[in-house]
């Protein structure tokens, strides 16, 4: 048995457009064990959230993560509109999902092209980027970016798509058809991504749950979980789709499973466009005066997976606390099992298969000047459960609320 | 303009840094090489490493864990090199201005030469902060 040794991948690595830091442990060829740090892009935005007014947290929370810069303001908005307990008018629900969906296809490209390049083949990556322009330019005609669209607003959406421009969302997604066919049909083919992705990196269900991977990671792995069908925001639950399940988990199934989704996303949007022409043009957002005292969630389907967010009011014109869970923070720990096992040619696909955006995960630690961790894992977990039961005791003294789980 | 930068600007290869972005910068930056905008016609090239670098794309507000590794960074790259700035975060820290774990714009922790303010700047504007880098340089003939 040879000896076990370190390969340090990161923080900037050229593979890598973002800063975090893999510790491959490795026998041989074969991976046996793997770390995570990240930190590199915490921004504290949690606490910047908390600083702000409530219409400008719409935009700090945008730009958590630029690739899917539309979920986190989604949930947020939803977040505060659950706490006021109203909806947004119809039309703005369609708008909202139009770009939910357009930024996924865009999200969902831009994994393939970089998916194409850390197997080495840079075909892929300049073709999926280049069908990728047009949703950008979609963006630029219905929101004035290419990316940060700045479209939510709480009690709507701050733009309204002109009616001229239907035809050009239209005549896009059709033209984009052809080519997301012909993606699937050279993943399908191609005997090079098959033989570098086909049984690489598996994640097996029971693994996908036991980690509450969540999104196309935990889809790929025959997991049948997507919010925008189990708790549907939006219009979601009055148009027809369906979601994609497939069962393999290795890294070939993510790869299809993420192509199957934008065709599944460019049909969603035809039938927003079809409901959008024939509700009247009219109202895009509930005017909303006030906050008053209350909490509320927001749960979005992003591109990776289920995003969440947490607001708390007390009624002035700043939240007081603003809980933020990107999917990444779920799917990223699953590296653990997938890496291991496989070579070190295989970590950098594996590491980029759940799509990890580490700017929304990122969490901080604090240390003291002489370098010691101050609140290590275990004593912040201990430091959660307290508060789980103080708030537990103290919500059952109210009777408010009646923990049917003991175990929570 | 010595020797060195007169044969540089012919063929700038670029290295990229990520210090704290949000990610967008960062893919408009890989936008760029993309069959529209496609850099590369220029003679540019993103590379892999620092030490072949003449131009650092530096993204991002600055946090407290990637400043000192921007520092050391730069300290690695063959000088000259030239320093770009791509984004409102790193010009002038943007919004997370007040953050606890920002420390200060780019300027503050290395000398910067061009800066591309947007958020994200669009690949033209990217394209054209570059050109302009090369016209500086080659405008500085005495
Ligand atoms: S300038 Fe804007 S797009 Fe660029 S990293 Fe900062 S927040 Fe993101």
């Amino acid at each position: 048995m040879s000896k076990k040794k370190i390969i340090p991948i990161g923080p900037y690595h050229p593979l890598q457009e973002e800063p975090e830091f893999f510790k491959l442990i490795v026998e041989g060829e074969k991976v046996v064990e793997l770390e995570i740090e990240i930190g590199y892009n915490h921004r504290g935005i949690e606490k910047l959230a908390e600083n702000k007014h409530w219409d400008q947290v719409t935009f700090v929370v945008e730009r958590i993560c630029g690739i899917c810069s539309t979920s986190h303001p989604f949930a947020y908005v939803l977040a505060v509109e659950d706490l006021l307990g109203m909806q947004p008018p119809q039309r703005a629900s369609y708008i909202r999902m139009i770009i939910d969906e357009l930024q996924r296809i865009h999200s969902h490209l831009l994994w393939l092209g970089l998916a194409g390049h850390f197997i080495g083949y840079n075909t892929i990556w300049m073709w999926a980027w280049k069908a990728r322009e047009p949703i950008l330019d979609l963006f630029e005609l219905i929101s004035g970016n290419r990316q940060h669209y700045a479209m939510m607003k709480i009690g709507g959406v701050r733009k309204d798509i002109d009616p001229q421009n239907y035809q050009a969302i239209r005549k896009t997604i059709k033209e984009l058809y052809p080519t997301l066919k012909m993606f699937e049909k050279v993943v399908k083919d191609d005997p090079v991504i098959m033989k570098r992705t086909k049984g690489v990196g598996v994640l097996t269900k029971e693994y996908a749950i036991s980690f509450g991977a969540l999104g196309p990671t935990a889809r790929a792995s025959g997991v049948n979980i997507d919010v925008r069908k189990d708790d549907p925001y939006a219009l979601y639950d009055k148009i027809d789709w369906s979601v994609v399940v497939l069962t393999d988990g290795d890294i070939y199934a993510k790869i299809l499973l993420r192509i199957l989704e934008c065709l599944e996303s460019s049909s969603i949007i035809l039938k927003c466009l079809e409901s959008l022409d024939r509700i009247p043009k009219g109202e895009i957002e509930t005017e909303v005066f006030d906050i008053p005292a209350g909490e509320g969630i927001g749960r979005v389907e992003a591109p990776r997976g289920e995003c969440f967010h947490y607001v708390r009011s007390d009624g002035t014109n700043r939240p007081v606390r603003h809980k933020i869970r990107a999917p990444s923070f779920m799917n990223v720990a699953t590296n653990l099992v997938t890496v291991c096992g496989y070579t070190i040619s295989d970590a950098a696909i594996t590491l980029a298969a759940v799509d990890p955006c580490y700017c929304c995960t990122e969490r901080g630690a604090v240390f003291s000047k002489s370098g010691k961790k101050i609140l290590t894992g275990e004593e912040l977990i201990k430091l959660s459960i307290e508060k789980t039961e103080k708030l537990k005791r103290l919500y059952q003294k109210q009777n408010k609320f009646n923990f049917q789980n003991k175990n929570i | 303009m010595g020797l060195k930068e007169k044969i540089l600007v012919k063929s700038l290869w670029v290295f990229h840094i990520s210090a704290g972005s949000c990610n967008n910068c960062d893919i408009e930056i890989l936008d760029c090489l993309t069959p529209r905008f496609d850099i590369e016609r220029f003679g540019m090239q993103l590379i892999g490493s620092i030490r072949h670098a003449d131009v650092l794309l530096v993204t991002g507000a600055m946090n407290k864990k990637s400043a000192p590794i921007l520092k050391d960074l730069y300290e690695q790259a063959p000088k000259p090199c030239f320093v770009v700035a791509v984004g409102t975060c790193p010009c002038s820290q943007h919004m997370f201005k007040d953050s606890y774990n920002t420390i200060s714009s780019l300027d503050a922790i290395i000398p910067v030469d061009v800066y591309i303010p947007g958020c994200p700047p669009k690949p033209e504007a990217i394209i054209a902060g570059i050109a302009k880098l090369i016209n500086k340089l080659t405008n500085d003939k005495r």
